[in-house]
């Protein structure tokens, strides 16, 4: 996989990728992509973009043309806050941060992020206790994160933890909602899930041990 | 007057004292908040970066609940107050998704009508109270206080507040209390939410932008009306300190400990000692001595 810095100008047109576009369109918030007119109102107004490898706009162009390699690999899709700068003032009606949710979504759905990023894998440990228990709890949701992505981290986390603990703001107990209520929440998401196609395709591998690293993508295999 | 209230897993977990604060300043306002039995966590931002149709029915379960309660739901988390909101407008504007949910709700007994306004805390204190009103009750003028107000991304993006509100009028609140409003630029640039513990360099960075603005503006506070930009300003003073050589140090009270204690309520009462950076009434005293000579 190429890195995104030295991506090929020129794409021979079997190499593009059009289903992206098609899915992004398909997206509520996406629907407009094609009246994008490049002018980078997005980009001025994010916060992020000047962390981001790809700016807003420049994301939106390439999906347009299906670089979806280059897309779904860019960091900048796991910069966005979603703080809707882009959106409130696309002079198109594009919902920038709702294409941003939908090329997260991609990247997990197959597997490429960058490995030990905390991004997707916050992501997935929050589904997994929101579906637990209908309720999440920052607690052992951080704790998790750190375990899975940089537990070397805990080292220097954990003076804001007794800080919190030493003033009854962690919460170390189960948040849960009843068992009956619980079972209706996950009734719920099944029959979406049902309706949708079935669960994620490729679950997210997760190696414990290295630093998160930005630069680092590479396909999980 | 009762509201059902939705307070989001952060008010039952770390922002507690924020939820302390709200209930006795509502309280003291004569306002009731009724908690909205069995809510189940509205997914945030998270939920939708990995499942998309799944994020609205989270949401859709609590709306229909309190549809069941009465016409409006309070939540003041501007998270959830944004991902309530998004779930209205999307059920109303995408026949497809309104059906799968529709389906979804059926299937454990709920109906989703879609006519419920989700409103925040502070949209219902300005409607229901006002400026004016909330001036007559208070017992301790916050004088000499320079507070700015926070109110970061979600409230006012991407939907409109409602009843016409604007950022602008919620400003008012800060001089109604006794205090110095503090032309705060920034008052709707994003602090970065999870960034500060996911990538942390670029996090701290954007809480820092915030922060030492706030230092120039000369605020002695910055008052937010999320729990989550409450922990996220607070939290990381300490580490951005050492980063960038700046001592950012400044209290970050929810928006209801500060009208809290202008209404003369208890210390005890709204949290205060459970804020990170302590926020105290020798701060005003001393804020007012420190413009006495200037005044002489
Ligand atoms: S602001 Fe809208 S039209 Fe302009 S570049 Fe961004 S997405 Fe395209
Ligand atoms: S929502 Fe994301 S892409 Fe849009 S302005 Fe905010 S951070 Fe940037």
């Amino acid at each position: 996989m190429a890195h995104p810095t030295f991506f090929k100008k020129v794409k021979y047109e079997k190499e593009l990728e059009r289903d992206l576009a098609a899915e992004i369109i398909a997206t509520p918030g996406g629907e407009k992509i094609l009246s994008c007119l490049q002018c980078g109102t997005c980009g001025s107004a994010c916060p992020l973009s000047v962390y981001m490898d790809y700016t807003p706009r420049k994301l939106i162009g390439m999906v347009r043309e299906g670089f979806k390699e280059e897309v779904v690999t860019s960091f900048a899709i796991w910069l966005c806050a979603s703080c809707y700068e882009c959106t409130v003032r696309c002079p198109s009606g594009i919902g920038v941060t709702e294409v941003m949710y939908a090329l997260k979504r991609i990247a997990i759905r197959e597997g490429i992020y960058p490995r030990h990023f905390p991004v997707p894998v916050l992501a997935k440990e929050f589904l997994k206790m929101l579906k637990g228990s209908g309720r999440t709890n920052e607690f052992w949701l951080v704790l998790r994160v750190l375990l899975k992505t940089a537990p070397m981290k805990l080292l220097t986390s954990w003076p804001l933890g007794l800080r919190l603990w030493q003033r009854g703001r962690m919460c170390l107990g189960s948040t849960r909602i009843p068992k009956a209520a619980n079972e209706d929440l996950r009734r719920m998401l099944e029959v979406i899930e049902a309706s949708t196609g079935g669960p994620l395709k490729s679950p997210l591998p997760v190696t414990v041990g290295a630093q998160p690293s930005g630069g680092d993508l590479k396909k999980a295999a | 007057m009762a509201y059902t209230y939705f307070p989001g897993c952060c008010m039952h977990g770390f922002a507690r004292h924020c939820q302390d604060s709200l209930y006795a300043v509502f309280d003291a306002l004569g306002l009731e908040l009724r908690e909205l039995p069995e809510w189940n966590c509205c997914g945030a931002t998270t939920y939708i970066s990995v499942e998309e149709n799944q994020a609205f029915a989270l949401g859709a379960r609590n709306l229909a609940m309190a549809e069941k309660l009465g016409s409006e739901i309070v939540a003041p988390c501007t998270a959830c107050y944004m991902i309530l909101k998004k779930t209205k407008d999307h059920l109303a504007r995408y026949p497809d998704l309104r059906e799968k949910i529709d389906q979804a709700l059926a299937a454990i007994g709920l109906h989703y009508e879609g006519k419920i306004e989700i409103l925040h805390p502070l949209e219902i204190i300005l409607r229901d109270v006002g400026v004016k009103g909330l001036k007559a009750k208070v017992k301790k003028p916050l004088r000499g206080w320079n507070v700015a107000p926070y109110y970061g991304c979600l409230i006012a993006r991407p939907y409109a507040l409602s009843e016409g509100f604007t950022l602008e009028a919620f400003d008012q609140l800060v001089p109604a209390l006794g205090a110095n409003l503090v032309d705060f630029e920034l008052k709707a640039r994003c602090c970065g939410g999870s960034l500060t513990g996911t990538i942390e360099e670029v996090g701290h960075r954007l809480v820092y932008i915030l922060l030492h603005q706030a230092k120039l503006a000369r605020a002695h506070c910055l008052v937010t009306v999320c729990p989550l930009c409450q922990l996220n300003l607070e939290a990381h003073q300490g580490k951005i300190k050492r980063r960038y050589g700046d001592d950012v140090t400044i209290p970050i009270p929810y928006f209801t400990q500060l009208i809290g204690m202008a209404l003369g309520l208890s210390e005890k009462a709204l949290g205060l000692e459970k804020l990170l950076v302590p926020l105290r009434w020798e701060l005003a005293e001393k804020a007012f001595a420190a413009r006495e000579p200037a005044a002489a």
